[in-house]
């Protein structure tokens, strides 16, 4: 990500789970990115546990999922949809990637940047409440039966 | 006329000749040399040390492995090779593939107060060889000297009224000034009992006892047992964390990214250097747990949790090198460090096969 050519001024803060400690003074943070490793159950365990830890706010737009793995089935042991529906319990918008590959990854920074910004309120027009409404209505509408 | 019938004669001799070597010989070189790569073959040949460096220059590498084979054969049969010749040449082979095998450890201990007599590999081989021959009447009995005052002994079973089956050794590698052997696996198990008794008894111990430790990776083996492993090397990137390896980015030095959990994985990675060292691990490829407890859960109730009984369940790891498996899952997330002394304690002693039970 930090690779992208950028005009704001972008930090990442990486944990492993949240919440963050308390006794650092930090920079606002405009958007959340929940990595779940679709090969390891304790990933997507710590994910669902530390989303109890983020501020109601932050579900307006500034929360991600990012699945990876999902290439090599046979190491998959939390399926797609599992996924899929806690994305939608939190109604945010879910990104599958498998980060391993160099020329996913590289595409995936752009789109993270990209959504950051707006996230920030970097891009006029578009807030993060539009992005996610116009995330939301590019899903599969069978989602909402779940 | 006269040239010819002389020919003839050297001819029909030399065939005499070469019929001199027993078929079942024959056939057991054959199989032999057709199971070694022939990327290796000179090698190995040559460490067999049977056939001349004149001999080995003879043969042509470069035709069909059947027709190479058939001109080796036919160089043994013309050097009078005997059973005892093939089955070094079998013990070289397994030197070079020991990783076909899968290997037991077996440790051998004296009476307390016993004399330490000074070790004597000709007097062992004989009595080794007089304690198998004793019982078995039909077994045979190979040595080869090895570095480190180890032997490798390869043994072919019979029985009182069957030839020994060379197709199905058992190999053993004895290291002299240590009390501990290994042997490869066998499935001929009946015989492993003799077998003990024959190494305990030739190198004048009193007891022997198998370790729960086995593994293909006979170095590995070693290094546990004779507790070489814990060396450091020079290898440039042992200690960068996994996953940082892995994203191909030195996240260390950018100062746009922070680590809000710097201090936690710092913790993660001084306890797993304290457990695990900065050395590479010793290869093993599996570990067994056995449980025998009962079953415990956090859920109240539950139709297992009645049980009085305990549960039995076999839990396998299994991995191309699980030491470093193990050595690489707190640090890339996927446990907490420390990791449970079940899995740590493989290499402090020397096990991989474990039995729990309730205390």
């Amino acid at each position: 990500m930090l690779k992208e050519d950028c005009a704001s001024d972008l930090k990442v803060h990486l944990a492993k789970s949240l919440p963050l400690p308390s006794n650092v003074t930090r920079p606002r943070i405009d958007l959340i990115v929940f990595v779940v490793n679709l090969h390891s159950k304790y990933s997507l365990r710590n994910v669902e546990e530390s989303l109890h830890h983020v501020d109601a706010a932050f579900f307006l737009g500034k929360v991600g999922f990012l699945a990876t793995g999902a290439g090599r089935e046979s190491h998959c042991s939390v399926h797609r949809n599992t996924v899929a529906k806690l994305a939608h319990t939190y109604r945010s918008p879910l990104l599958f990637c498998d980060l391993e590959v160099e020329g996913f990854r590289a595409t995936m920074a752009q789109r993270l940047v990209r959504m950051l910004q707006i996230c920030a309120g970097h891009v006029p027009g578009v807030s993060a409440l539009n992005l996610l409404s116009l995330l939301r209505s590019s899903e599969n509408p069978s989602l909402e039966d779940l | 006329m006269q040239p010819l019938a002389l020919l003839l004669i050297l001819f029909v001799a030399a065939l005499q000749r070469g019929k001199e070597m027993d078929e079942t010989v024959a056939e057991f070189f054959k199989r032999i040399i057709l199971k070694i790569p022939m990327i290796e073959m000179m090698t190995i040949l040559k460490t067999w040390g049977f056939l001349s460096e004149n001999q080995l220059q003879t043969v042509n590498l470069r035709q069909r492995k059947e027709s190479l084979v058939q001109d080796l054969v036919l160089l043994c049969e013309e050097k009078r090779a005997s059973l005892n010749d093939a089955a070094l040449l079998d013990i070289v082979y397994t030197q070079f593939h020991r990783h076909q095998k899968v290997w037991d450890v077996f440790r051998m201990s004296k009476e307390p107060g016993e004399d330490s007599d000074l070790f004597d590999m000709e007097q062992f081989k004989s009595s080794f060889k007089k304690i198998l021959q004793r019982a078995l009447k039909n077994v045979t009995v190979s040595f080869r000297d090895a570095e480190e005052n180890a032997v490798w002994i390869r043994i072919a079973w019979g029985t009182q009224y069957r030839k020994p089956n060379q197709y199905k050794p058992t190999y053993v590698v004895y290291y002299s000034q240590t009390p501990y052997a290994f042997t490869s696996s066998s499935r001929l198990r009946s015989n492993i009992p003799l077998l003990g008794q024959a190494l305990t008894v030739a190198s004048k111990h009193h007891q022997i006892v198998k370790m729960d430790l086995r593994s293909r990776y006979l170095d590995s083996l070693k290094a546990i047992v004779f507790k070489q492993y814990n060396q450091t090397f020079e290898t440039h990137n042992s200690t960068t964390p996994l996953q940082e390896r892995s994203l191909g980015l030195d996240i260390n030095m950018d100062s746009r990214i922070i680590h809000e959990n710097r201090i936690e994985k710092e913790r993660v990675q001084r306890v797993t250097e304290e457990t695990f060292g900065h050395y590479p691990q010793p290869r093993l490829e599996f570990a067994q747990y056995k449980l025998e407890t009962k079953f415990k859960s956090d859920l109240n109730g539950g139709i297992l949790a009645e049980r009085e009984e305990p549960l039995r369940c076999l839990i396998k790891f299994s991995s191309p090198n699980l030491l470093e498996a193990l050595k690489s899952l707190a640090p890339a997330g996927i446990a907490d460090a420390p990791l449970s002394p079940l899995l740590t304690c493989i290499p402090n002693k020397g096990m991989n096969y474990f039995k729990i039970r309730d205390k």
